[in-house]
């Protein structure tokens, strides 16, 4: 079926989180007291995910697209800048409310066989963030359990209740991840890399999976990911993340079909899609490496490696979002 | 065997000894690749495309069960050869191997240079000197600066480390070099410069390559035929531009088909059920079970078939318009 014909609620465009000037800085030190600077990896971000909006991050690694996430989470405290969800700041929330937070905001890990300790059985696993939560009813629990599985289509339950991680293959681990994120009915899920572990054929069912749970519960999704290739079909916005900042955002066709950030142009340049012809052309592949986030370079964080750099503009002041395009932004002088 | 051809490869097999039973890695695996050419091997994790690295380059773990086929390298019969005189007269020099995640297995305490020198050093008996110039010309090739060369491996980025790798398995101009996921931990731009490079030395040193991969669009970056592997065989052999554009085999077709583009709008299609179990593979076609095309026949266990010069597939629909034998 297909994901865009689900209704969505009628507070489909109310913001559901929003990060504003949003920093995550982790202070390197040495013997525990010198310091030597800090490692910016989320450095002034601001966006609004809506209401059963389903968007992805998508940069490489070190680009701060982990930590951001784990920002959201609520797992780091952001240095400066605050995230706002469902009307409240995150900074302010503690104890139960800090508690009831973390029951509203699914997490799906990079490596599902990392993420589910293998002396628990599936039933366990699944249990725990209903017993943590203050599910007492025995019987209850395993309503929610049962319905969990057949969810992720683990179906039969019966069949996967009793097995223990490594019996399960990596798509079914990842599937078992998935139904933990979403056992207490969370109104927002955040997968970071959900899929970069598993095996081609698998990671289509997976995305499908998750986009589909997305419609059917009306969830507001965050894909972080690396791979810009899976994004088309399981995201509606893309973000596109340097060096700890956001260049580039914008509908996912609009960003995929007309690019605009230099950098988002490069990295659409060189993903290839399965053809015979690549293996006979060089792509075209921007000098350097990704910056150091300990000392990011001045103004645009990507003009070191742009093919489009202008001497006195770019290494000096810091783009603001443009707007190129109607609702896509990007961060870059020349659309000035 | 034709005179272009440097590597045949007949009926290999790699099983190893476990608690749990005999697992069947490499199953009777055939193909050639010749000089100048690059074979992908294409398949999904557990199906022995590294296994099948190994196999080649006679790194075998203690748990073998059972080894066997025939390996030719140019005109030497590498399977006749001793341990020792293979891994003196072959490794490194004519066939060399970048396993995978070997960039994060360099020596932390040696400096770069003095790493990928060493093949020289020991195998060819080369001064230090001479051996490190050698290296510095390598290092070029790979796209590393050579004042890299004195380095640590910490201060290295895993792009610089896995050129680093690449350059050690080219520094003693092998013949062939196999390439076990080489870029997979790596990012998008790495990724494609690292191909550049590939592409590169593969034109101006006619060095043949083995690409394993899980990746179809990263194989498509380099190869000129592709050996798609499925449950511990090879399932098609094709050229490239066969294999991607028109290919015979349903799991290759459906393989395709679930590979999300970029450029395109299609939906990919992911492909049901998972691969058997390679401690008892079906008797049958070892793909039936997940095939839509499955008929009576395919209980039985199917040849390799030929479409075409140089094309085979593995499946019982093309009994009729091929004739049965040989590769894959």
């Amino acid at each position: 079926m297909s994901p865009s014909a689900v209704p969505r609620p009628d507070d489909a465009q109310a913001p559901l989180i929003a990060a504003s000037d949003l920093h995550t800085w982790f202070e390197l030190r040495q013997w525990g007291f010198l310091r030597l600077g800090a490692v910016r990896a989320v450095d002034g971000v601001d966006f609004t995910l809506a209401h059963g909006e389903a968007v992805a991050f998508v940069g490489e690694s070190g680009c701060g697209k982990s930590s951001l996430a784990r920002t959201l989470l609520g797992l780091h405290r952001p240095t400066r800048g605050e995230v706002r969800f469902a009307g409240r700041s995150l900074g302010e929330l503690k104890g139960r409310a800090l508690k009831a937070y973390r029951a509203e905001v699914g997490y799906v890990q990079q490596d599902p066989y990392g993420a589910l300790p293998p002396f628990l059985d599936v039933r366990r696993l699944l249990a725990e963030p209903l017993i943590v939560h203050g599910v007492r009813d025995r019987a209850e629990r395993e309503r929610r359990i049962r319905a969990a599985l057949e969810e992720v289509r683990l179906s039969p339950a019966e069949e996967y209740l009793g097995k223990f991680p490594h019996m399960l293959s990596g798509g079914q681990q990842q599937r078992v991840v998935i139904a933990r994120a979403l056992i207490l009915a969370p109104r927002l899920v955040i997968a970071d890399e959900p899929v970069s572990m598993l095996d081609a054929s698998v990671r289509v069912e997976i995305l499908e999976l998750l986009r589909h749970i997305q419609c059917e519960r009306g969830l507001t999704l965050a894909f972080i990911t690396h791979d810009l290739s899976t994004v088309r079909h399981y995201a509606e916005r893309i973000f596109v993340m340097y060096a700890g900042r956001v260049v580039e955002s914008a509908p996912v066709d609009d960003l995929l079909d007309h690019p605009q950030h230099p950098y988002t142009q490069a990295l659409l340049a060189a993903i290839a899609d399965p053809d015979a012809a690549n293996a006979t052309r060089l792509r075209e592949v921007p000098a350097g490496e990704p910056p150091s986030l300990l000392h990011p370079p001045a103004a645009c964080r990507f003009h070191p490696r742009c093919p489009h750099f202008m001497a006195g503009v770019c290494d000096r002041h810091d783009p603001p979002d443009f707007e190129p395009r109607r609702r896509h932004r990007s961060a870059c002088w020349l659309h000035r | 065997m034709s005179a272009a051809t440097l590597l045949h490869v007949e009926d290999l097999v790699l099983h190893y000894r476990t608690r749990q039973g005999t697992v069947r890695a490499v199953d009777g695996v055939s193909f050639d690749v010749r000089r100048g050419e690059a074979l992908v091997v294409l398949g999904e994790s557990g199906c022995g495309k590294s296994s099948l690295a190994k196999a080649l380059m006679r790194l075998l773990p203690r748990n073998v069960a059972r080894t066997g086929g025939r390996v030719r390298l140019g005109d030497l019969d590498a399977t006749a050869l001793s341990d020792e005189r293979f891994r003196r007269e072959v490794q490194w020099t004519r066939l060399a191997l970048v396993m995978q995640a070997s960039m994060n297995a360099l020596n932390p305490v040696v400096r770069v240079g003095e790493q990928v020198a060493e093949p020289l050093r020991v195998q060819r008996r080369w001064s230090r000197r001479r051996a490190l110039a050698r290296a510095a010309e390598v290092f070029e090739l790979v796209g590393v600066a050579t004042d890299f060369l004195a380095r640590y491996p910490f201060e290295l980025s895993g792009g610089m480390r896995q050129r680093a790798v690449l350059a050690m398995a080219l520094v003693a101009e092998p013949e062939l070099v196999i390439l076990d996921e080489p870029t997979s931990a790596l990012d998008v731009l790495t990724q494609a410069s690292i191909m550049n490079a590939l592409k590169r030395i593969k034109r101006e040193l006619g060095t043949s390559f083995i690409l394993i991969t899980h990746d179809v669009a990263t194989s498509s970056e380099l190869a000129d035929r592709v050996a798609l592997m499925y449950a511990g065989q090879l399932v098609e052999v094709a050229d490239a531009g066969r294999f991607f554009a028109a290919p015979a085999h349903p799991y290759s077709q459906m393989l395709m088909a679930s590979v999300p583009r970029l450029h395109q709008r299609a939906r990919p299609e992911a492909i049901p059920g998972q691969p058997p179990s390679l401690f008892e593979p079906p008797a049958g076609c070892r793909y039936a079970e997940r095939c839509p095309y499955r008929f009576a026949r395919c209980a039985e266990h199917p040849p390799a078939f030929a479409l075409g010069e140089r094309h085979r597939a593995r499946c019982w629909l093309h009994a009729d318009d091929g004739e049965a034998g040989g590769a894959p």
